[in-house]
């Protein structure tokens, strides 16, 4: 090869274009394959879940499982019926809600309407710490410390209970309400508050009047993802809750939620390929189903009701 | 009509600012009350934590004596796992954020992704474990190993990578890229030594969050199979494994006392674990905006 101190003779030029278009394109479908695997995450949860969950309903019908109230596939007389254990998620969600709405919500007025900024600089981050705090320090909290100080104010209620677990899952929630709430509230453009005051209201009916409606695509949205993330939630409710599936509303007595179902079948022995071991895959599709259900119906309201100020 | 007389206005005027004064204390209340909380489980847990962490807690494997117990086994564990798992969401992370805001920003196939990404993190993490004890443990035979429990865990956590990332991405100027196509540059060029080296320190803050995450995580690798009581160390990427938060939840639910002041000794530990590692982000990412700022 003849030395070329201008620049590389012509046949190596091309050569190298050549070898740089064949580089950008293999990159670019690395890049288009690694996308396309997390598309294919989805697929692979519902491919898994459901591959079993049919053979479990070829044995048990959907009707009775969907509506049957006793859940004892771990026992000799087996009962497949769901709603005990759909019973103790929704109980505990709501409950966790009843907390986490309001603290959430006023939080987020507090932080977007009267804190000085300084303040609430300071105070937001160290909120969203909670959020942070691994699932099974609230278990461990709600079990050993909620529980105890639940059961010296009233004797009636267990050592496995849905209200210690519902109330440290509030606190648990609390930040996700509160910061998705504040970003929609800021969203709300000055000159509306502005126009309000001009009219003479006060600052409470300025947040609740005009601020709350404006930004309450932005906050059912945070409420949705949040009672979703709730439903979810495995840990707390484990160590806290018990594992009693028992259709009932009373928040006293141990119950079972359907993660809690899972948790207990997976530290337990069942071989694959039995029906108890098969369980897991129907309660876990109903709850990948339900939670789908309840993100997509966040997107819905933000994308569908949101308000737009210019 | 009727018209409000003076004396009627200011007496209304007067109950408006009372009632708007205690909507700021219940507000303020609120705050309070979540702050309050949290200082309460803090102070509690390093109260019942605290006089179990000694060396030999740190360096001992889990003993059916709650005074020998230690967690050895458990923070090794948990390191290999989180390491499997902070290097299969930042490939995949990296990755895919790249494809979709570089290379197909506004195709269809892109659009239905960002909607997956989406919904993907508000998937309930126990729903990870069952995907990867079917799919990493039973079909790539991988067992219930450290590999499919830090796979596992990086599937859950990639879409937080994937977040991280774009925003990063997108926050490079426009003009850096440009000025690298005018002379010449390939688009991969471009991305390699013009896009990634400056949307690094917002990638790295999102691959930190998202390892504090995982290294917080138990339901998934329970789901999955990890075992709760390990007597060694894992030696392989295929050796069965513990993490610390399992070890925790496992002496949780012990009735005995001495394993639930272990248990609070190790939440300590998970703790510290995670300050230091949020520390490293905050460090990280005021530094990004110094540095893009000026």
């Amino acid at each position: 090869m003849a030395k070329n101190p201008v620049g590389p003779p012509l046949g190596q030029g091309a050569r190298n274009a050549w070898k740089r278009m064949a580089t950008e394109r293999a990159i670019a479908a690395l890049l288009f394959l690694s996308t396309f695997l997390s598309v294919l995450i989805t697929i692979g949860i519902v491919a898994v879940l459901l591959f079993e969950a049919i053979t479990f309903f070829a044995d048990v019908s959907v009707f009775e499982f969907l509506s049957g109230t006793r859940w004892t596939p771990l026992f000799s007389s087996k009962q497949f019926g769901v709603l005990a254990l759909v019973a103790g998620t929704t109980l505990t969600a709501v409950m966790a809600m009843v907390v986490a709405l309001p603290l959430g919500l006023l939080s987020a007025v507090y932080l977007s309407e009267y804190a000085p900024n300084g303040v609430r600089k300071v105070v937001k981050p160290i909120l969203e710490v909670l959020a942070g705090i691994p699932t099974v320090v609230y278990g461990y909290f709600a079990l050993l410390f909620v529980t105890p100080i639940l059961r010296s104010i009233s004797g009636d209620i267990s050592v496995f209970n849905a209200l210690s677990a519902s109330i440290v899952m509030g606190i648990m929630i609390l930040p996700m309400v509160s910061s998705l709430s504040e970003d929609a509230m800021r969203a709300v453009p000055r000159t509306l508050r502005e126009g309000a005051y001009a009219l003479g209201s006060t600052k409470l009916e300025v947040s609740t009047l005009v601020v709350v409606p404006a930004a309450l695509s932005g906050i059912v949205s945070a409420f949705i993802l949040a009672v979703s993330r709730a439903i979810g939630e495995t840990m707390i409710v484990t160590i806290a809750a018990g594992q009693n599936p028992t259709f009932t509303l009373n928040p006293f007595v141990p119950i079972e939620t359907m993660t809690a179902y899972i948790v207990q079948v997976s530290q337990g022995d069942a071989p694959a390929g039995s029906i108890e071991f098969k369980t897991i895959f129907a309660v876990a599709l109903l709850l990948f189903v339900i939670t789908l259900v309840m993100n997509l119906l966040s997107q819905f309201v933000v994308s569908r009701f949101r308000e737009e100020y210019e | 009509m009727s018209v409000i007389s003076q004396s009627d206005f200011q007496r209304k005027r007067a109950r408006r600012k009372w009632m708007g004064r205690a909507f700021y204390g219940l507000c303020l209340l609120s705050v309070a009350i979540a702050l309050g909380m949290l200082a309460v489980l803090l102070v509690y847990l390093f109260i019942q934590g605290i006089t179990g962490i000694s060396w030999s807690f740190l360096t001992s494997f889990a003993s059916r004596h709650p005074d020998q117990a230690g967690i050895k086994a458990a923070i090794l564990g948990s390191i290999y796992v989180v390491m499997v798992a902070g290097v299969t969401s930042f490939v995949l992370g990296v990755a895919t954020a790249l494809y979709l805001e570089e290379y197909a920003a506004r195709s269809k196939f892109a659009r239905i992704a960002k909607i997956n990404i989406a919904n993907l993190a508000g998937v309930p993490s126990i729903v990870y474990g069952i995907l990867g004890l079917q799919i990493f443990v039973h079909s790539m035979h991988l067992g219930k190993s450290v590999l499919a429990g830090g796979f596992t865990l990086g599937l859950l956590v990639l879409p937080i990578v994937i977040v991280a990332s774009g925003e990063a991405v997108r926050a490079v100027p426009p003009s850096l890229r440009e000025a690298a196509y005018g002379l010449g540059a390939t688009r991969w060029q471009v991305i390699w030594h013009m896009v990634i080296p400056q949307a690094f320190p917002g990638i790295l803050t999102g691959v930190i969050l998202a390892v504090s995450r995982a290294i917080g995580e138990t339901a998934p690798l329970i789901a999955m199979g990890a075992l709760t009581f390990v007597p060694f160390t894992p030696d392989s990427p295929l050796s069965r494994f513990t993490v610390l938060p399992i070890q925790i939840f496992n002496w949780t639910s012990r009735p005995q006392e001495g394993f639930q002041e272990a248990a609070a000794a190790g939440i300590i530990v998970l703790l510290v674990i995670l300050l230091v590692m949020n520390a490293g982000a905050v460090i990280l990412r005021n530094k990004f905006q110094n540095k893009s700022g000026g």
